[in-house]
């Protein structure tokens, strides 16, 4: 090759030029991957995120097999999940990381939110990505909720019957918003249908958007840390933050372990304890759904019965509801809710560990209350709980801003 | 405090799965425990023979097929057609009544329910203490009732190998009036072909094998999970090195 060919003869830069001068990739990856510069001291806390992606992709990748087989007709979408696991090749591992991913998808985001909770994470600038991971849960209760219906199953079937007749108690409309829902007078062929429809479609499009959203926001502004600090703050002469270290290769090797591990937990369910003795996959889901056939006790999945706990504790059905709404709704407000102006729970004062000590152990009350008969003892305990709940919300501002804070670091602390 | 948060989300995940525990169906009475054993291949293959003679003359199993039972428990095609496969033609076929659902819906009062997942929905032990759990009540069309499932429209089709036993039941009034029955044992009758150990393993085997078509997957999931977490500390291993190298230079 001669000396004046090499320098006009090829285009200079190569495939990637060629790339980037029609499409930003070098700087979309640079901007999101390799030199986005995340806290160098994040402790396990701030892996959960990351495990939300893990399991959005099992799902999503799971439940494209299983809508190849699955058969969303009442008279056949039983028989067709046996099918699955039977008949399909390796139709029974797909099945049961779906299910078992559904599950896990709600403790990885129960886990991510109390770590925004222990850290700040939602207080400004970054109540965006709060209110946005809000609607994200929201949008995933509803997706559990309609995909828990499609094996039609005696609780698919019940649960779905209890939850829905909820909105009946909505004054005037109430009626009419049920029958819209069902899109019968029952719980029918035409309901498994659409909830299939919203289960496939509608909610895994909002999903995806809502995540997308979730994390241009958050590196708009940058992760947080466990010190609750601006790590931009401190930038080196390069402008790179003194505490970042590049989300990949940093971060990416570290989340890997993570993953692993986690993919350890997960495995040893889907490979062990599929059913988890009735918690993930309820007993009397394997009885087809009867209408005429009431089961002697409904519980929904534990993932929505600290809510329910909330829902039963309450005489009043309309008062019912409104609480039962509250309840799920309230954590929105938490960045205007929290007065104190330090962050991390490294650097609170008594009362908000306090109040969140206490909070936790309301939570995994209610969630356990939700699961048992309704006897009048636990009715009791319920509503005490239900109390403090809504207390650790509404009283918030109040115990937030009286709180004695520690002095704040102006740079990252290593702990253990 | 952190420490305190990280076992208090501990006791959270442990809290979910101690909740699950005593949820299975079960009734009023105490369970007798079924202890079944899934790896015992002749228990199986003799609860095969059992479900085949005594169950599947009124109950379908509708979603197992004889030649998947054939693979599992070690049957050649041969044996499947010799002694399983009454009412069935090709090995592929799934396990069909004998009796039409509409004519036993008419004769019971109730079509006797399929029991591909009867395991899986009502648990072992609940069904071992069902099929031991009959006993004479003149009130009953069948002549018998069950401990398990009063009232219960099912005859009791091991009475040749049981013999027949009456239940003693204790009523308790209670301060408000009402009054509580509790089950206070059997009491043998007559005589069955077997004796009560026999029979005691004739059930349990029976229950093996109804566990084993509610999943029939389930050692192949055991043994293919041992390999996969195999795999996964392996690659743990593999990730915590390259996280340590990458991560050298940051203090």
């Amino acid at each position: 090759m001669s000396r004046i060919e090499a320098e006009v003869g090829k285009p200079q830069g190569g495939f990637m030029k060629w790339i980037d001068d029609r499409f930003p990739f070098t700087s979309t990856m640079e901007y999101h991957v390799t030199k986005y510069y995340a806290s160098k001291n994040f402790n396990w806390w701030f892996v959960f995120g990351v495990l939300a992606m893990v399991v959005l992709v099992i799902q999503l990748v799971t439940g494209i097999f299983l809508t190849m087989n699955y058969k969303p007709a009442a008279a056949e979408a039983f028989a067709s999940v046996e099918y699955i696991m039977r008949d399909v090749e390796w139709g029974w591992l797909i099945r049961y990381m779906h299910s078992t991913g559904a599950s896990f998808f709600f403790i990885v985001v129960y886990l991510h939110m109390f770590r925004a909770m222990l850290y700040g994470s939602y207080k400004k600038p970054r109540e965006l990505i709060w209110l946005i991971g809000m609607m994200i849960f929201f949008v995933l209760m509803a997706e559990g909720f309609a995909g828990y219906l499609l094996p039609w199953g005696q609780m698919s079937y019940w649960g779905a019957q209890v939850i829905i007749s909820l909105f009946g108690a909505i004054p005037v409309v109430g009626d009419a918003l049920v029958e819209i829902i069902r899109g019968d007078y029952s719980i029918s062929d035409i309901t498994l249908n659409r909830f299939f429809a919203l289960h496939v479609i509608v909610l895994p499009l909002a999903l995806i958007g809502l995540i997308f959203v979730h994390i241009v926001a958050l590196h708009e502004v940058g992760s947080s840390n466990p010190d609750g600090i601006e790590i931009k703050k401190n930038k080196g002469p390069d402008g790179i933050p003194l505490d970042g270290v590049p989300f990949h290769p940093h971060h990416t090797s570290k989340d890997l372990v993570g993953i692993i591990v986690f993919l350890m937990i997960f495995s040893a369910v889907v490979f062990f304890a599929p059913d988890m003795g009735g918690m993930f996959l309820e007993h009397a889901n394997f009885e087809p759904a009867n209408m005429t056939a009431t089961p002697e006790h409904i519980a929904p999945v534990w993932y929505y019965t600290p809510y329910y706990a909330i829902l039963r504790a309450v005489p009043d059905k309309l008062w019912g509801f409104i609480l039962f709404a509250m309840a799920v709704v309230l954590p929105v407000f938490l960045p205007w809710l929290d007065r104190c102006r330090v962050r991390s729970i490294r650097y609170r004062g008594w009362m908000y560990k306090t109040a969140l000590s206490v909070f936790v152990v309301t939570f995994i009350m209610l969630g356990w209350l939700g699961l048992q008969a309704a006897t009048p003892t636990y009715v009791m305990l319920a509503r005490v709980f239900s109390v403090l709940y809504f207390a650790f919300f509404l009283l918030m501002p109040f115990y937030t801003a009286r709180d004695k804070t520690k002095p704040v670091p102006d740079r990252v602390v290593y702990h253990d | 405090m952190i420490k305190f948060k990280r076992i208090a989300s501990v006791l959270a995940l442990g809290a979910c799965f101690l909740a699950s525990q005593g949820m299975a169906a079960g009734g009023g009475v105490h369970l007798e425990k079924a202890e079944i054993d899934p790896d015992n291949v002749s228990s199986l293959q003799r609860g095969a023979r059992n479900f085949m003679n005594y169950c599947s003359g009124c109950h379908s199993a509708q979603y197992v097929r004889f030649n998947t039972i054939g693979k599992d428990l070690d049957l050649s095609e041969e044996q499947l057609i010799d002694n399983l496969m009454f009412n069935a033609e090709k090995t592929f076929e799934t396990i069909q009544s004998a009796m039409p659902a509409e004519d036993a819906a008419r004769w019971y009062g109730t079509a006797p329910p399929d029991l591909s997942l009867m395991a899986r929905a009502k648990g072992t032990d609940y069904v071992y203490t069902f099929l031991k759990g009959f006993y004479v009540s003149e009130d009953s069309p069948t002549g018998v009732n069950n401990v398990a499932l009063a009232g219960t429209s099912m005859p009791n089709v091991l009475w040749e190998l049981q013999g027949y036993q009456t239940a003693n039941f204790e009523h308790h009034e209670n301060e408000d009036g009402s009054v509580t029955t509790s089950f206070k044992g059997f009491e043998q009758l007559s005589a069955g072909s077997m004796d009560a150990e026999d029979f005691d393993d004739f059930v349990r085997d029976t229950v093996n094998f109804l566990a084993y078509i509610a999943e029939p997957i389930r050692s192949d999931r055991r043994k293919l999970g041992v390999w996969v977490l195999m795999f996964l500390i392996f690659f743990f291993i593999l990730a915590a090195q390259l996280k340590k190298a990458i991560w050298k230079d940051v203090t």
